[in-house]
């Protein structure tokens, strides 16, 4: 199970719940789940997502490795100027 | 991907400081602009544009202008269809009004002729009969319940009570117990601020140069950030296939963000599929300021504790943004960043995003971000003052270092907020004495970055020398700087490569050149692709040894015999490899094609002396130093124009620049005569002081340095400004008459 930080807007998917937990072995894994069992996180993730492992922010790469120990943020998904 | 995979530190092209490529193209006036085209039998573009701030589109009437001799096409929204997806409909409904017109200079009509006499001519024969709806531009005023609803159908999922359906995205982040964070704290300020909404300030106007076949074939020649998104973005509003619209991106004048979208694009085809004809559409500097897309204005609450000794015991902010007409997320990154430069316990940001009657916002360097940090590290000084601290003392000692759980979720990995601090702390600057009216600011600043999609083709010509085919258009150094990672990386002299951006069909996609990542993410995607070619080339040397291909090796140019045991051959050059290739199994190239993850964050320390007439308000710039970590500076001259760009930029955005807005909803200020922006004469030199710690995610570590600068000046010039005149501001721009009208409020 890969513990998921989820940002205070979105909790009212998650039932309040600042951190989640979903059985992912990928960022692809992770997305799919957290629609599943969070069925209300499913237009934001629609609308783009990026994603903080261990520091390091991933945008759109599905097959980017998690460890069950990893740190796993949810976050916007970026752009820039 | 990492630092040093190839074992490389030190470098020999890295760091110095070529002459430019592009250099002599532009000061001899033969760089190709967006205006710069012309095509056969070529006609003008010309838009209507709408006078209200508000209104619905009763009917249009375009029979007149259609009559008009010289006249081959008049468009309006009926010309185009009404897409499904949400974001091409609003994008295409912010290039042509449909139903509504939702800002002044929103655009009802638009008109191909034979000249621009025709063209203006034919728009005073179009008749629109309006009927004007009530409007609003205020952030705060748009959020009420009364509002006048810009767009229905866009609030926010779970709209709260008592707020507007102008309200389209909620946002928090933080972590920790905030009261318990407050009780800790020996003093709380607490402090409202509002920023005005600013332009990029692009010398280019954006123009773009259309041409559409019978046979759904179409062109397109443009100044952008982004050519593969606008042709992503004209095709599925035109309807055509991506690969039946070739787009060239221009020489480009600035950009800034601001040219990370589409306005005219759609337009400009849409009138060249019409008519038959090419269709050249240039904005003036007016339709630039009412139609394109400036930053978000903004309001802002912070509350922050302190200890006596300076210890940060909570934080809170809540942003509020207006983005114009139709939806848009910049707040995000407010709230995200309001606090990123923090190791803090307790912390919370709550942002709101907000419709209203102005041009839709379009990105600005680090969308969102210098606002919020403005508000921040103006309590922050505030309470320095109030205690009695060092500002910089203050910084460092709450400072975001490695293991910090940073304010919007992830922990940090190696960054340089703290070193770059400890350079400000060191320069001669923040010890030297201040006169009478004199004042000091200092302010942190953040940035993401990020890597994202690209392409990069290496080919090696016969005579050994080196050509670079790149996908982004290059708006600040891209060309010199992935010129010199490619002769770095083969060991050879920066001038026998050049670096070219191809056109849509010529490379696979690339993102937009925004993010602060061309440098970091086609820098990283050259070095793989010249080290592809290099593999390449040490086989054909092998063949032509008849030995094994593992048994040569390259360095500087040369591919070498790995041993004794590999034979006694002499080093084999490029030029000797590249002249043999058409023996040794053709071209050789080298590709990569990447979406370049671990761009590594960013973090400035801005510093500026200035000086306030306490008769007229007139702020003068009197010194101002920039520190910032750029990872690895690949050409320092580069780096130092974004950190001197972006505090300019940002001086003009705390002083003088403002869209200012009418009673009628009109913007009153669409010129640079009226809009204030910073020349040469009003502003100092700008030091710069580039610290590098290694961004462990790319092969020389390298950081995106171009948005990060405009994050400071903000705040650095509002906490000088406060300190010179004893009074804390919390409105910018503090032009003259505002900052007068505090001086007398205070007596």
């Amino acid at each position: 199970m890969v513990k998921v930080a989820i940002w205070g807007s979105l909790r009212r998917a998650t039932d309040g719940k600042a951190e989640v937990e979903v059985e992912a072995g990928n960022f692809k894994q992770l997305l799919d789940q957290l629609v599943v069992q969070y069925p209300g996180l499913k237009p934001q993730i629609k609308r783009g997502v990026s994603l903080a492992l261990d520091g390091k922010i991933y945008r759109d790469n599905w097959f980017v490795k998690i460890n069950e120990d990893s740190e796993v943020v949810l976050m916007p998904y970026m752009v820039g100027g | 991907m990492a630092l040093d995979e190839n074992g490389k530190r030190t470098f020999n092209i890295i760091g110095t400081r070529p002459p430019r490529p592009d250099g002599i193209d532009k000061v001899t006036g033969r760089a190709m602009y967006g205006a710069d085209a012309t095509a056969p039998g070529m006609l003008t573009g010309h838009i209507l544009r709408s006078p209200h701030a508000h209104a619905k589109i009763k009917s249009i009437d375009t029979s007149a202008a259609e009559a008009l001799s010289g006249v081959k096409a008049v468009i309006t929204s009926a010309d185009f269809g009404v897409p499904e997806d949400d974001y091409t409909r609003d994008v295409q409904d912010n290039c042509m009004a449909r139903e509504k017109v939702l800002y002044d200079g929103h655009a009802v009509a638009a008109v191909a002729a034979i000249n621009a006499g025709v063209a203006k001519q034919a728009l005073k024969l179009i008749k629109v009969e309006y009927e004007i709806l009530p409007h609003v531009t205020d952030v705060d005023a748009a959020m009420k319940p009364d509002a006048p609803i810009v767009l229905a159908g866009y609030a926010m999922d779970g709209l709260p009570k008592g707020m507007s359906e102008n309200v389209t995205h909620h946002f928090e982040f933080g972590h920790g117990d905030m009261d318990a964070g407050f009780a800790k704290a020996d003093k709380i300020v607490e402090r409202s601020f509002t920023t005005a909404a600013t332009h990029q300030g692009y010398i280019e106007p954006h123009a773009c140069l259309a041409t559409m076949g019978g046979d759904g074939k179409g062109e397109l020649w443009v100044c952008t950030q982004g050519h593969y998104h606008v042709r992503g973005v004209c095709a599925d509003i035109l309807g055509m296939d991506a690969s039946q619209l070739r787009v060239t991106a221009s020489e480009i004048g600035g950009g800034f963000g601001g040219k990370t979208t589409v306005f005219i694009e759609p337009v400009a085809l849409a009138l060249a599929r019409k008519s038959g004809r090419p269709v050249k559409l240039v904005m003036n500097r007016e339709e630039v300021f009412r139609a394109s897309g400036p930053t978000v204005s903004s309001s802002t609450d912070v509350k922050i504790g302190m200890t006596k000794d300076g210890r940060i015991t909570a934080a809170h902010a809540t942003l509020r943004y207006q983005g114009g007409a139709f939806p848009s997320g910049t707040v995000q990154f407010g709230a995200q960043s309001a606090f990123a430069a923090y190791d803090l316990d307790a912390v919370q940001t709550i942002g709101w995003n907000v419709m209203t009657n102005r041009p839709k916002e379009a990105a600005y360097r680090a969308p969102g971000a210098p606002m919020a940090i403005y508000a921040v590290e103006s309590v922050v000084d505030e309470l320095c003052q109030e205690l009695g601290l060092d500002p910089l003392d203050v910084r460092l000692k709450n400072a975001a270092r490695k293991g910090t759980k940073s304010a919007y979720g992830p922990t940090f990995d190696d960054i340089g907020l703290e070193a770059t601090l400890e350079a400000a702390k060191a320069h001669p600057h923040y010890a030297a004495p201040l006169g009478p009216n004199q004042g000091r600011g200092l302010s942190c600043g953040f940035w993401f970055n990020f890597g994202g999609n690209t392409c990069v083709t290496m080919n090696l010509n016969f005579d050994g020398t080196v050509g670079i085919t790149e996908g982004n258009p290059d708006i600040g150094g891209s060309r010199a700087s992935i010129s010199m990672m490619a002769a770095e990386e083969l060991g050879i002299s920066y001038d026998k490569v050049r670096t070219i951006v191809a056109d849509t069909n010529s490379l696979g996609h690339n993102d937009i050149t925004d993010g602060s990542r061309v440098t970091f993410a086609v820098g990283l995607a050259t070095i793989k692709a010249a080290r592809e070619a290099i593999k390449v080339m040490c086989a054909r040397a092998a063949k032509i040894w008849d030995i094994d291909a593992d048994a040569v090796y390259w360095e500087d140019g040369f591919a070498k015999p790995s041993g004794p045991n590999a034979g006694a051959f002499e080093p084999m050059s490029i030029e000797e490899i590249a002249a043999s290739s058409p023996n040794t199994g053709g071209p050789i190239a080298g590709h990569h094609e990447v979406n370049a993850d671990g761009a590594g964050v960013s973090f400035g320390v801005h510093l500026v002396d200035l000086e306030v007439d306490p008769e007229t308000g007139a702020t003068t710039v009197l010194r101002y130093t920039v520190f910032q970590d750029a990872g690895k500076a690949v050409h320092p001259d580069y780096v130092e124009g974004q950190m001197q760009g972006g505090a300019v930029q940002g001086i003009g955005w705390a002083l003088n620049e403002e869209y200012i807005y009418g009673q009628d909803g009109r913007l009153q200020n669409p010129g640079l005569l009226d809009y204030r922006i910073p020349v040469a004469s009003d502003l100092p030199d700008i030091d710069t002081v580039i610290l590098e710690i290694p961004n462990p995610g790319h092969p020389y570590g390298v950081r995106g340095v171009g948005e990060t600068p405009i994050v400071p000046p903000l705040a650095a010039i509002s906490n000088a400004v406060s300190r010179s005149i004893g009074l804390r501001m919390s409105a910018l721009p503090m032009s003259p008459p505002k900052i007068l009208k505090a001086l007398k409020s205070k007596g």
